[in-house]
């Protein structure tokens, strides 16, 4: 179970306490009404998918009930950071397996 | 219990460390025998001479015990306690004896010495790798008579239990900064050293003492005791230890993210009499700083002809059988070996008294002072010589023994045989903690290379087999483990005083000589899954050339032992025909779990009424009291109808819908989802997210509302009131309630920040008692204190406060049956007192109180749609009649563009329509097709579906609704609805079926 950490409560806490909720950082447009079916398209209906660092929202719906946005590379299904609505997106590369030799 | 104790001819007397005074016995297969405590099943059979414990999985060969430890592959029996307590595939290794055990062997009828499916082992030329896939292809007919069942009968080992788990088990969560997988003199030492520290460790051990190798090696010394004593007193010192918790009898099975590690504690498995109280397994959910792994090494068996005939054990298990419990594994044992450790096996079984005529040795020049030393004692050592195959069949009888390159062969009669290839790092945990393994092409071996979560591994698993450098090695770990973990850690003293120990020399991984490719025998690679040599050679000439594709044909590795001894011998042997490399070939990967772990330990507490809260209305034991039956509704149990005596739920039904046109039913609707919406832009957020208008709704007023999802479809609906100018009562659909909150949630939070709202579920504040009829008015009025329930005062689609029964309400005047009533909140806790008033003067009436089929059958008739069961998701307003609930003048709503596209705008939707039957009598299907010839051919265009449908008694005639292509258009249609037996003819119509004025509501 991964250990998430929240940027309201700033815990760390179980992943049974979060729910994932899609992609970040897409703005509802305020022109809503008067979009064309592609621009509607693409924001609605296209994703980004990526394989390694993705941004992505997650809600402490068994915690506090806020939203926030993670950065999270998806092969290694690690957390690099998690931060408030609103913030700008990190930059983040891939982070690289850490190479650790055995105790010797 | 107090008996003779019988006679065990392979006890060695003087031998072990079990004490001969303390005597039980258990049962197998019928038989009764004598056993020590602290004996497993293995050991007391072997004490009894019984090799012979079970038959093979595919071929039915007879079938012994390999080897003393959770590694065991053959000896896989069913452990009976009581006729509850019956768990099938124990390693007989594992399992320790209690007064009173049942053991069966598994896999053969009728009996294990005489069994039939043994006709496998003659007929195996026609039961190579791949035999299911390339043999139950066709023709098609033949899978369901033939071969499915001949292969669910053929599959599996042993029976599942047939009664309910009588048993509980305990599940715990921890946190440590310091995780120790192996109590051996690894994880003890490393342990010690992270103690000192003061950081707070877990150290497990899946055996009943710490020790690890130590149960077997009885030559090195440490601190000047021998290494076993050494390890008992180095636990004991762990376990007085506050910042220490010590567990034995535990299995680290899974290693996941993060430093979650699972363990599984075996609290009474080894009791005679467990103390009711007492939970069979714990689960361990740990999650550590720092994870040593300290899970040592397995030995691997010599791959060579018939080498799982009964009798024929590892060298090391053989030493554990002799110095631990005190028991040899033959009389006369053959030694086949590439490894030193057998040699010290040999000698110390020689030393207790047992005849070894033989080292058979593959390697041209072993270690001349292991060879001299056996040699003092008589043992003829064979170095260039292979055993080319042991004899006899329920019992190795013989090994036959030749130079290896060609030669005479030597018969030598035994009646055991040991063995040993060498040694294989356990990387399991390190492989399950997602680290890449790296190759020792000089040991032949895979070992810990890169890491990816916060782990060490230390001692014979990292690869260090020289006793002196496994204990540095530990030391060293623990203590840095201790430093990253505690800033300041106390001062590291521990020093331990090694003698003896050094590393064991030889290996060899693939088919022995005698097995090599060519050889038409039968040299097991897995013996579980009865995989041999020839099986993986002839997987690779068919091409499956990737290791994990060579494990999925032949199945090698794939047993309940995962291959702990087969995978470096299977992986040797694919690489061998391929002439690849073996780092190039590569190694399967490792998962969880390492061992086999109870559905009971993993289920734990969930289970019966702990499996998923159940949640009751605050009326519910009142309507147990008035008879009703419940049906589950998400985790709520709602009344569904309240049959009276000889009544049947038709009967039920018809007379409440029939009760509630008439004069007046009461229904529960606690369940429906409340929230709160409260603040200075309130009703500007309910105007965004719902399709209404909602700027003008005036205080004291419902209004139905439709939430769509930003891509047009209907996502819930409910009633909303405007309580003051500032704040609303929302309601939603029962099942909707959660998803419909976050839902405002993730909009109020992340698109729309800037207006101050806030939500609140008041899901289970309030108890809400619907009261609907004729005389609805009449039957509330005398409860109800400052509020005017006249049609001026209170119309329909409007609400006020005030008091009933003397407890606050929010009294709605609404309706979803289509008849003049009330919605009455009330706070929760008062719900039943304001439920029993209102039913007295209902029943007085001559009233009913109605369950969820009636509200149905009567919303229906009124054409009032369902979220979820008259909407699917794919359904716009418009679609489901509701049009008019969108704002034609609104600028924006969540859905405004969606409902825009293309494809919810064409001609030709799914409609909301209603269906009559034509005969008068035929009550539909839900969810059944619809189609608009009666003689299409097949397969007809579907054009719609059923979705809702009832008998109607008001109307005396069957009624449905339905989503049906351009349905809206085609009033007055004949369609057809085809079942299996027959075709129902329908005609089209609006979907209202009574009172379509409206009028009732407003009486």
């Amino acid at each position: 179970m991964l250990l998430i950490h929240c940027p309201y409560c700033d815990e760390e806490r179980p992943e049974l306490e979060f729910a994932h909720a899609g992609e970040a950082h897409l703005v509802r447009p305020a022109n809503m009404a008067d979009m064309t079916d592609e621009e509607f398209a693409s924001y609605f209906f296209y994703r980004e998918n990526t394989k390694g660092v993705a941004f992505e929202r997650w809600r402490h719906v068994h915690g506090c009930g806020r939203f926030f946005n993670a950065a999270r590379d998806t092969v290694s299904d690690k957390f690099l950071k998690t931060y408030k609505v609103g913030e700008p997106k990190p930059k983040i590369a891939a982070a690289a397996p850490k190479k650790t030799q055995a105790a010797s | 219990m107090s008996f003779a104790s019988q006679p065990q001819p392979n006890r060695i007397a003087g031998k072990g460390r079990l004490t001969p005074a303390n005597q039980t016995r258990f049962e197998f297969d019928g038989k009764i025998l004598g056993a020590l405590e602290g004996d497993t099943v293995a050991s007391a059979l072997i004490a009894n001479d019984i090799h012979l414990v079970g038959r093979s999985f595919k071929y039915h060969r007879p079938r012994g015990i390999v080897t003393a430890g959770p590694e065991e592959p053959n000896a896989l029996l069913g452990i009976k306690r009581n006729v509850a307590r019956h768990t099938p595939n124990i390693r007989a290794t594992t399992q320790e004896v209690f007064d009173g055990l049942q053991a069966t062997s598994q896999n053969r009828w009728p009996s294990l010495k005489f069994d039939i499916g043994e006709i496998n082992d003659v007929a195996s030329p026609f039961l190579s790798a791949g035999f299911y896939y390339k043999t139950f292809m066709w023709p098609r007919k033949a899978w369901d008579k033939l071969y499915e069942p001949f292969i669910r009968s053929a599959a599996g080992l042993g029976n599942a239990p047939e009664h309910e788990d009588p048993d509980h088990y305990s599940s715990q969560f921890a946190h440590c900064d310091v995780l120790i997988i192996g109590g051996g003199v690894a994880g003890l030492s490393a342990a010690l050293a992270a103690a000192q520290s003061g950081a707070n460790i877990i150290i497990c051990d899946e055996q009943a003492y710490f020790g690890g190798a130590f149960h077997f090696d009885v030559d090195p010394k440490i601190d000047g005791t021998n290494g076993f004593e050494w390890a008992q007193q180095a636990a004991a010192k762990l376990a007085a230890m506050d910042n220490v918790r010590v567990l034995n009898r535990t299995t680290a099975f899974g290693y996941y993210a993060q430093n979650f590690v699972g363990l599984v504690e075996r609290v009474t498995e080894h009791v005679s009499a467990p103390a009711a109280d007492m939970p069979r397994e714990r689960l361990w959910q740990v999650r550590a700083g720092k994870v040593i792994i300290a899970t040592g090494a397995i030995e691997r068996q010599m791959v060579f002809a018939n080498n799982d005939r009964p009798g024929i054990l590892l060298a090391g298990a053989a030493r554990t059988y002799l110095n631990h419990y005190g028991v040899a594994v033959g009389r006369t044992i053959g030694v086949y070996t590439a490894n030193d450790s057998a040699y010290a096996a040999a000698i110390d079984l020689k030393n207790a008294g047992v005849e070894v005529p033989a080292i058979v040795d593959v390697r041209e020049a072993p270690d001349s002072q292991l060879v001299a030393q056996a040699e003092a004692l008589g043992i003829r050592v064979l170095s260039g010589q292979a055993v080319t195959a042991a004899g006899g069949k329920q019992r190795v009888s013989s090994m036959s023994v030749a130079k290896i390159g060609g030669g005479s062969e030597q018969v030598i009669p035994v009646d055991a045989m040991i063995m040993s290839a060498g040694w294989t790092p356990s990387v399991h945990m390190f492989s399950q903690s997602r680290g890449k393994v790296k190759f020792d092409a000089a040991n032949n071996r895979f070992l810990p290379g890169t890491y990816v979560q916060d782990c060490v591994s230390v001692g014979a698993c990292n690869g260090t087999d020289d006793l002196t450098a496994i204990v540095d090695e530990a030391l060293n770990a623990g203590e840095a483990a201790a430093k990253a973990t505690k800033p300041k850690p106390r001062r590291n003293s521990v020093k331990i005083k090694v003698e003896g120990g050094a590393a064991w020399d030889g290996n060899m991984i693939g088919a022995a000589p005698g097995a090599e490719a060519g050889k038409v025998v039968k040299a097991f690679v897995d013996y579980q899954n009865d995989v041999t040599a020839k099986d993986i050679r002839l997987a690779v000439q068919e091409g499956f050339h990737s290791i994990e594709h060579v494990k999925r044909f032949t199945t090698n590795g794939m047993a309940t032992d995962q291959g702990k001894l087969s995978n470096m011998h299977g992986l040797a042997i694919a690489a061998e025909t391929l002439g690849k490399e073996i780092p190039e070939v590569g190694l399967t990967t490792f998962r969880a779990p390492y061992t086999p772990v109870t559905f009971g330990t993993i289920v734990n507490h969930s289970r019966g009424a702990l499996f998923d809260p159940t949640r009751t209305t605050p009326m519910h034991e009142s309507e147990v009291a008035l008879g009703a039956v419940f049906e589950d509704v998400g985790n709520w149990k709602r009344a569904w109808y309240y049959p009276r005596a000889g009544e049947d739920m038709h009967a039920a039904v018809n007379r409440e819908c029939k009760t509630v046109r008439d004069l007046v039913g009461m229904f529960d609707g606690s369940t429906l989802g409340k929230i709160e919406v409260v603040g200075p832009d309130a009703a500007k957020f309910l105007h965004l997210i719902y399709t209404n208008p909602f700027m003008k709704l005036g205080v004291g007023k419902l209004r139905y509302g439709i939430m769509c999802r930003e891509d047009g479809f209907i996502y819930d609906d409910g009633v909303v009131g405007r309580i003051a100018e500032d704040k609303f009562h929302v309601t939603t659909t029962t099942g909707g309630a959660p998803r419909v909150l976050n839902h405002m949630e993730d909009y109020l939070q992340t698109e729309f920040p800037d207006l101050d709202v806030w939500l609140t579920s008041t899901s289970e504040q309030w108890a809400v008692i619907a009261v609907q009829g004729p005389k609805a008015r009449e039957i509330v009025e005398p409860f109800v204190e400052g509020i005017d329930l006249s049609n001026e005062a209170l119309p329909h689609m409007s609400m006020a406060t005030g008091k009933i029964c003397g407890v606050p309400t929010r009294l709605m005047r609404m309706s979803f049956t289509g008849e003049a009533g009330y919605e009455i909140n009330v706070p929760a806790d008062h719900g039943r007192m304001v439920w029993d008033a209102l039913y007295e003067r209902v029943e007085a009436a001559g009233g009913c109180a109605y369950g969820t089929e009636t509200m149905h059958v009567l919303r229906a008739e009124k054409g009032f749609i369902i979220v979820g069961q008259d909407t699917d998701g794919t359904v716009t307003p418009y679609d489901a009649g509701v049009g008019w609930a969108v704002g034609k003048k609104k600028e924006d709503f969540v859905g405004i563009r969606g409902l825009k596209r293309p494809d919810l705008v064409a001609s030709g939707r799914r409609q909301l329509v209603g269906l009559k039957s034509k005969d008068g009598k035929m009550v539909l299907e839900e969810g059944a097709q619809i189609v608009a010839e009666r003689d299409a051919t097949v397969p007809p265009k579907m054009i719609g579906w059923v979705s809702s449908s009832y008998w109607s008694e008001n109307l005396g005639a069957p009624i449905a609704l339905a989503l049906i292509e351009g349905g809206s258009d085609r009033i007055g249609e004949t369609l057809f609805v085809p079942m299996p037996d027959t075709t129902i003819e329908v005609e089209i119509c609006k979907p209202v079926f009574v009172d379509e004025e409206g009028g009732r509501v407003h009486g």
